[in-house]
């Protein structure tokens, strides 16, 4: 399998008036063909950002700074508006975690479906009906020929979301971003939705990006994760590595301070103490060793290059390097050039 | 059903010393449409027949999606909201048809705290004002006590002194709640409703602001009553659970007991969504995917709730509304079919 991204160096910051603020500063990442990779982090650690970055939709106060990021042979960041807007919707698409604002209340589905298709393929009208409902009933959507008239009010969440898919998918995209596709639904409607977009992955081969803050819908559906925090990739791997494995302590301190269905109940958390740094001023070093128990001096002030633990799996934490005093639970890697 | 609730209220109700709150047969409906004639009139029925009771010094989980009531049974309890019909009986006292002014000494001993951070302190309020207000109201101190007080309350939320003189933007969301907290502890309240308090919180700073509601829970005595939606995180922290679906209890006991076996169907398709944050066990688990709508809490007709989505689903489940009854001790279910389901 090829790959289907690459990401090098990426800097996206926003120019508001209170100064820069560094949403993301310098992502490396690769993805290949067919992966579902999740982006982790938590509100304000670029991982929404590192997506709009890719899909080109970056605007007004914001701008991508500095980086790369190939897709398909081509680096989208030269791309005119022109182009990129040729290519999304055609080669990649995005669904966002709003289904209610990112459909327009005054259009019907049937509307809002046929103009994304008719805007990259050229068909007809009624061709642009057809295969319009054709995904909707592929996501589920029962009485799809008679659905596509309404409204989006006259969906429930789930189905706006369903819908969203359809419409995302309806020009067979090479990549998929979901960002928080299930986080404004309800746990019971979450669970069919992932269940539609695993099917989807497996019947149009669509590579996926997946963008949240759920640890348990990672484990679920992602193939490979990125650790994300104060706009830096902290840690990288497979679903495995990332949860048996971790070797950041960010990574590590994220999957203590969730509560486990198979832990017993009155068993403490272990939080992470301190909140999540300032973007405006960002910390020098690593954006994590404000909060780190293990944070020495280097940690302060210069941020750890990616260390690899194995082919799949680095980790941006000065522990691992070889000099390093032994921490419990950290396993050294070879330093990769950052 | 609502002659039903009076003839209940003229019962004497035996006074429990255990129970802190006892809520009968509650329910809340907004009015949708009014008409004159009553066949055209719509309500929706966001508590309908709910009961339950909290002893002291626990933590009783409240459950469900969202639009299920669980809020709207938190704040009709609070007395935000006036309930359509039932009794709320705190330490014994209904406070179902207190006046404003007999309601005070209650307001007193149970206080809320909300959901989103950012939208419930007053932006135009100090610290000291926000948490100082309580205090003034209910005449408990003055002066140097006050101030006192306060300090002593900021320490107690893992705040520093010097805070209190800035104002809520000036502090980041886990920061917020833990004013919220201050706020609900300055009264002194011995019952405090937990409306999703750490939903709007960052994963890592959620784990912070539980662990100090435990802290504080142990060293007052409080009890809580904690209305979420994240089903691990009130596993963690309830003693007793109970479940909600459109306005109606239908399933209510320990916790461990909860998670371990769960008999109505829909705790179970419920408990089976959530995604478990380890790949392995994912990867065994097998989920029930609910099909159909969830039922309008608009003028909803006689029968179960849950029957639109339920596989389980008999012609007695559209015609009958289950009654929670207790199936075993401390477990009770709404179901009429639980026990051929959980054979």
């Amino acid at each position: 399998m090829g790959k289907i991204l690459e990401v090098n160096n990426l800097q996206t910051s926003f120019f508001t008036h209170l100064g820069e603020v560094q949403a993301v500063r310098g992502s490396n990442f690769t993805m290949d063909e067919g992966d579902i990779l999740g982006i982790v982090g938590e509100s304000g650690s670029g991982k929404s950002v590192t997506a709009l970055s890719v899909i080109g939709l970056i605007d007004e106060p914001g701008k991508i700074k500095n980086g790369e990021i190939i897709f398909d042979g081509a680096d989208l960041t030269k791309l005119s508006n022109k182009e990129l807007s040729d290519l999304r919707g055609n080669d990649i698409s995005m669904i966002f975690q709003d289904p209610m604002t990112s459909l327009n209340p005054v259009f019907t589905i049937k509307n809002q479906m046929i103009e994304v298709i008719r805007r990259h393929t050229d068909m007809s009208k009624s061709e642009a009906k057809k295969h319009a409902i054709k995904m909707l009933d592929l996501v589920g959507i029962p009485e799809a020929a008679e659905r596509i008239s309404s409204y989006p009010h006259e969906f429930s969440g789930g189905m706006r979301q369903r819908v969203m898919i359809a419409t995302a998918l309806s020009c067979d995209p090479k990549l998929l971003i979901a960002d928080e596709p299930s986080t404004a639904l309800d746990v019971t409607i979450q669970a069919q939705i992932l269940e539609l977009m695993l099917k989807m992955q497996k019947e149009l081969k669509t590579s996926i990006i997946l963008i949240t803050h759920d640890l348990g819908v990672i484990a679920e559906v992602c193939t490979s994760i990125i650790v994300m925090y104060g706009g830096m990739i902290m840690e990288k791997g497979t679903v495995d590595e990332i949860f048996y494995e971790a070797s950041h302590p960010y990574t590590i301190g994220l999957h203590k301070s969730v509560p486990s269905m198979n832990r017993k109940s009155k068993e403490r958390l272990v939080p992470i103490a301190g909140s999540p740094p300032d973007l405006l001023k960002p910390p020098a070093g690593c954006p994590f060793s404000p909060r780190c128990e293990h944070a020495m001096q280097i940690c302060l002030e210069q941020a750890a290059p990616m260390f690899e633990i194995s082919k799949t799996h680095t980790s941006a934490c000065w522990l691992l390097h070889e000099d390093a005093p032994k921490v419990a639970g950290i396993e050294k890697g070879e330093a990769k050039n950052g | 059903m609502a002659e039903m609730s009076k003839a209940q209220s003229t019962e004497n109700i035996s006074v429990d010393k255990d129970v802190l709150l006892k809520v009968n047969n509650l329910a809340k409906y907004f009015t949708v449409k009014s008409s004159l004639r009553k066949s055209h009139r719509k309500y929706l029925k966001a508590v309908d027949d709910v009961s339950f009771e909290i002893k002291r010094g626990e933590t009783f989980g409240l459950v469900g999606e969202s639009g299920c009531g669980k809020s709207t049974t938190g704040r009709t309890i609070l007395r935000l909201y006036d309930p359509t019909a039932g009794q709320i009986f705190f330490d014994g006292t209904d406070l179902a048809d207190l006046s404003d002014r007999q309601l005070l000494p209650y307001r007193k001993r149970m206080q809320m705290i909300f959901q989103d951070p950012y939208a419930s302190l007053n932006g135009r309020m100090t610290v000291n004002d926000i948490i100082g207000e309580g205090i003034e109201t209910h005449n408990l101190y003055n002066g140097a006590e006050k101030t006192e007080r306060i300090y002593d309350l900021i320490h107690h939320v893992g705040l520093k002194k010097e805070h209190v003189n800035r104002y809520p933007h000036e502090f980041s969301g886990g920061q917020r709640q833990r004013i919220g907290i201050a706020r609900a502890l300055a009264v002194e309240p011995e019952l405090i409703i937990c409306d999703e308090p750490i939903s709007a919180l960052d994963v890592s700073v959620q784990a912070q602001v539980v662990n100090m509601l435990e802290d504080l829970q142990n060293e007052m005595g409080l009890t809580y009553l904690f209305i979420a939606h994240d089903l691990s995180m009130v596993k963690h922290i309830s003693d007793r659970i109970a479940v909600m679906y459109v306005g109606k209890l239908m399933e209510v006991c320990g916790s461990e007991r909860l998670y371990e076996q769960p008999l109505h169907p829909y705790t179970q398709a419920l408990l089976s969504a959530i995604p478990i944050p380890d790949p392995i066990v994912t990867r065994k688990h097998q989920r029930i995917i609910l099909e159909g709508d969830v039922q309008s809490p608009i003028n909803p007709g006689e029968g179960c709730r849950f029957a639109t989505r339920c596989m389980y689903k008999q012609d007695i489940c559209t015609q009958v509304t289950p009654e929670l009854r207790e199936l075993e001790p401390d477990h009770f279910v709404a179901c009429h079919l639980v026990k051929e389901i959980n054979k």
